[in-house]
């Protein structure tokens, strides 16, 4: 960017909303019971309802209604005692009965927020939730497949949504970002989602707009489309960002359009229909009654929602004595949490558990590609070998060891200490058997040692280890070995 | 007429002393008779005789249970718009020809589970849009007491289907009268229950907030046992009410000593044809003979009726019918690309009176327009329903009106669609407030059958049928005179 351009570009503020829209994790579709799973056949989970047969219903699912209420609790918004499902009509052969089930002037949930961070000043940054609502996902178009023609696979179809409309709070593509990483992080938390944004359980729209710093009037926005990482919004937010600042510089105005990211060339390009001039002719859906929600039922959702990130960190930090860094860490992921806690709290000693299940699981997992729901060390098991090392059985080198085993089989730690030999051997005999090998294979190390270069008493000890297979007691080791060459 | 009733056909088979092969066959005789004779009545657009036969034979292994179906061997006829699993289910359209349902609606699978034969799928206008049964993809269909005219619609094949002595029994559906009116110009009995005590699912939807399933029967007797069968609570149908269904023969030999029957005012303006009223008056004498109490009432917002039900049901239809776009099922014409399939093929399947009311929906639901149209409708739509809400509220049991404002007319007679959308303007409030009504024959004018309308409020069928009966075997004969 050239000087003129950045101070062009200085002189302009981004003003970002996003709309995300991500998939619940219900059984069944939102409203027929055909199985919502990703990945079968095409068009296999489909029945009269998600194909739009004529005199077909639909019939809400409860448990969408308990995971979207869930969601928009999270996010600090007030659920509706009663809201309204809505047909959007529009034309499109993956959308089967020309019209989607949503909400409109009725959502499900209003008013809340996300915090992303805090301010140098330390005030938190929060970013309005204007509004969350439910509605179905349309089925896939697949032009890829057959030469000439489209296939349409209505797996998708009815797959229960929500969306989530954000406030235009947010000022950068890092706050775009950061938002959407919180979000995330909450969504999975609370189990509502998979939140998986290559599999499109969880899809971004940006609506994006550039005002001159100081004033308060928004400009005209445009909404851009198409992006499939949080890493493609903060791009693409980034570059139509900059093409804006260009037109307004010029002199031009920005047309309200949608335009499409292309991750490869890094560009945005205005999508061919104009779907901002859609006409969605929403009305209240007459298949379905209003959705009505109890107080009770309410608060006890409130109730039952699991701890959130934000709490679990503070807890994390003054129930553990966990540092700024092990804590965000430790509750980047729930699962990780949890498996951290069920360690902590079978070993005892929480720094202890910290260190190992940020050492040696996070990096297992991340090397084997794992999920630790899939984990086959189990924190009891784990909470079994940090246990071993505190109390001396075996070596921390040797804990390593029987830790890769544990991983590969499954097996809890003792059984492998014993198995391969690694429990410590404090032996006095077979401690001065192995030293008096060692001194005998390294005479001239020995001799430098005797002689006062302390440092050599590491590469001695070094050699005792890999002699021991890492079996040998260290401090008993050093003392011997003092006591032998007078170092 | 002779044709035996639901009660006695059931009554033979269960008995032993006919079987619903041959209950069946005489119905079959029947269809082919009237079809085919010189009248060309034109009342089914799809049987299967083999296929209704295989089921009438199944029947006979009913008679082992322990209780035979309160329909048993009693051979029905099925409107175009309920999606039965044998039969094509085309809506009298070309846009669904060749369409065979891969389910069943609930209320066809109640009939057959209740004993009942489907005999065959009745004409109606498309898409259940017209009130003459003019208006199918395959042709019209004739009025059995006068096949130079229309036999009402849109469900005029089922109304003539009982007419003309083919079923007992057979299964229309109300949007705005569409059961009504054509028991009315045929002289028979049409129900059009409560919103939400029969189940929509398998009915293709017109428009879903004021389409019910109802039935015809050639007597009060033949609707109640017919109604008592599909009534009830379906969990497929969101609307549907979780209300036990009583039983609406209960009534059949009661009096109305007591009954406090409402006249609307509205209902009997000046320009009524004074021969329908002299129907109406000659009826209201017996019922006050009868001992029942009849008062004049008003229902202030009836005029709003015709415009808000020509708001609010082409606005849903425009979005039920969005589905039929070549896709999936039915007709699919080619064009270009893909937008082109789209025109060609709505524009080739449906005919012009669906077409005119998805533009008309399309319209009133656009950016724009919504507030002054749509939302204004919902808005008169709840005066409308406030209005029967206060009088039964009032004391009122039922109120009795006319049925519609003229006799059948002669096929081809009226071309102008909004004269054709006032024949409704006694049956639409019904749909709109979501009450029970119902027509039955009261006597005849030139030689043509009126109807009269009980109506009651919400889930109050009994207290209908309850005047219905009484009504009925009060005026004897005379109902067909």
């Amino acid at each position: 960017m050239t000087a003129a351009a950045t101070a062009a570009r200085d002189r302009w503020e981004m003003v970002v909303g996003l709309e995300v829209h991500v998939q619940l994790k219900t059984r069944t579709k939102a409203f027929c019971p055909c199985s919502a799973e990703y990945g079968a056949p095409p068009n296999a989970n489909t029945c009269p309802v998600c194909l739009a047969l004529p005199g077909a219903l639909p019939v809400l699912n409860e448990h969408a209604v308990a995971l979207a209420t869930r969601a928009a609790l999270a996010l600090q918004c007030a659920v509706q005692p009663v809201s309204v499902f809505a047909r959007k009509n529009y034309f499109y052969p993956d959308l089967p009965k020309g019209y989607q089930i949503s909400q409109f002037d009725k959502p499900l949930a209003l008013g809340g927020w996300v915090e992303i961070g805090r301010r140098a000043e330390g005030d938190p940054i929060r970013i309005g939730v204007t509004r969350v609502h439910m509605e179905e996902d349309a089925g896939k178009s697949v032009h890829d497949r057959f030469p000439g023609a489209t296939a349409i696979d209505l797996n998708r179809s009815g797959v229960p949504l929500i969306e989530i409309v954000s406030e235009p709070d947010m000022r950068s593509a890092e706050q775009a970002g950061a938002y959407l990483r919180v979000l995330k992080q909450i969504l999975e938390y609370i189990d509502v989602s998979d939140v998986n944004m290559e599999e499109g359980s969880l899809r971004v729209d940006a609506n994006v707009s550039a005002r001159r710093r100081g004033e308060s009037a928004l400009g005209t926005k445009t909404e851009v489309k198409n992006m499939n990482s949080f890493s493609g919004v903060e791009r693409a937010l980034e570059v139509e960002f900059a093409r804006q600042v260009a037109v307004l510089e010029a002199g031009g105005t920005i047309e309200q359009q949608t335009m499409l990211w292309d991750g490869n060339a890094g560009e945005v390009r205005p999508a061919r229909s104009k779907e901002g001039s859609h006409d969605y002719r929403y009305f209240p859906e007459p298949d379905l009654p209003p959705l009505i929600l109890a107080a009770d039922w309410i608060e006890q959702a409130r109730h039952d929602l699991p701890e959130l990130p934000a709490a679990r960190r503070a807890r994390f930090a003054s129930e553990y004595h966990l540092g700024e860094y092990d804590v965000e860490v430790l509750t980047a992921d729930a699962h990780v949490a949890d498996y951290y806690e069920s360690v902590a709290r079978a070993h005892g000693e929480p720094k202890a558990a910290a260190n190992w299940v940020m050492g040696e699981v996070l990096a297992t997992l991340k090397s084997s590609g794992q999920d630790i729901a899939r984990f086959r060390v189990r924190p009891a098991d784990l909470a079994a070998l940090l246990g071993l090392v505190r109390d001396g059985v075996v070596s921390h080198t040797a804990a390593k060891q029987i830790f890769s085993r544990m991983v590969a089989t499954g097996d809890p730690p003792a059984q492998i200490a014993e198995r391969e030999g690694l429990v410590k051997v404090d032996d006095d005999a077979q401690l001065a058997a192995w030293l008096d090998e060692v001194i005998a294979e390294h005479p001239d190390e020995a001799e430098r040692l005797r002689n006062g270069e302390k440092k050599l008493q590491g590469v001695l000890i070094g050699a005792v280890m890999k002699k021991s297979k890492g079996r040998a007691d260290p401090r008993k080791l050093t003392q011997l070995l003092s006591a032998r060459l007078g170092s | 007429m002779t044709a035996p009733s639901c009660a006695d056909l059931r009554a033979d088979v269960a008995a032993g002393r006919a079987t619903a092969a041959e209950t069946l066959s005489a119905a079959i005789r029947r269809a082919r008779e009237v079809d085919t004779g010189a009248d060309r009545l034109n009342v089914f657009v799809w049987r299967d005789d083999a296929d209704a036969r295989a089921q009438a034979e199944a029947l006979a292994d009913r008679l082992a249970d322990t209780t035979p179906g309160p329909l048993l061997g009693v051979p029905v006829a099925v409107k175009d718009n309920i999606a039965t699993l044998a039969l094509p289910t085309t809506c009298g359209s070309r846009i669904l020809e060749g369409y065979v349902s891969p389910y069943e609606a609930t209320v066809a699978r109640r009939l057959r589970d209740a004993g009942a034969v489907i005999v065959g799928k009745t004409n109606m206008d498309e898409f259940a849009m017209g009130s003459s049964t003019e208006h199918s993809a395959y042709g019209p269909t004739r009025n059995p007491v006068a096949p130079d005219r229309v036999p009402g619609g849109s469900s005029g094949g089922s109304a003539a289907a009982v007419a003309a002595g083919i079923v007992p029994l057979a299964l229309g559906s109300e949007t705005g009268g569409s059961v009504r009116q054509p028991a009315a110009f045929c002289g028979i009995v049409g129900v059009k229950p409560t919103y939400g005590r029969v189940s929509r699912y398998g009915l293709v939807a017109f428009a879903s907030s004021l389409d019910q399933v109802g039935v015809f029967g050639r007597t009060v007797d033949d609707a109640a046992r017919g109604l008592g069968v599909v009534a009830g609570h379906d969990p497929r149908d969101s609307t549907s009410a979780q209300i036990p269904v009583p039983d609406y023969t209960a009534a059949a030999g009661a009096d109305v000593k007591g009954l406090v029957v409402g006249l609307p005012t509205e209902y009997f303006p000046a320009s009524l044809d004074p021969a329908i009223r002299a129907r109406c008056d000659a009826a209201i004498d017996r019922l006050r003979s009868l001992g029942a109490t009849v008062k004049e009432v008003s229902l202030p917002h009836t005029s709003l009726a015709i415009p808000v039900y020509y708001i609010v049901a082409p606005a849903e239809a425009s979005s039920n019918l969005a589905r039929f776009d070549g896709v999936r099922y039915g007709l699919r014409l080619t064009g270009d690309g893909l937008r082109g399939m789209y025109d060609a093929t709505r524009s080739g399947g449906f005919g012009p009176e669906v077409t005119r009311r998805i533009l008309l929906g399309t319209y009133v639901l656009s950016a724009g327009y919504y507030d002054a149209y749509y939302r204004k409708a919902q808005q008169a739509r709840t005066l409308i329903a406030g209005d029967f809400r206060r009088v039964f509220d009032s004391g009122v049991h039922v109120l009795f009106t006319p049925t519609a404002p003229s006799t059948a007319f002669p096929i081809g007679a009226i071309s102008d669609p909004y004269e054709m959308y006032l024949s409704d303007i006694f049956t639409a409030t019904a749909n709109l407030a979501g009450v029970p009504a119902m027509s039955l024959p009261i006597g005849r004018v030139g030689g043509l059958p009126v109807g009269g309308q009980f109506l009651a409020s919400h889930f109050d069928e009994p207290r209908m049928f309850a005047a219905a009966y009484a009504l009925e075997r009060a005026l004897g004969g005379e109902a067909h005179a």
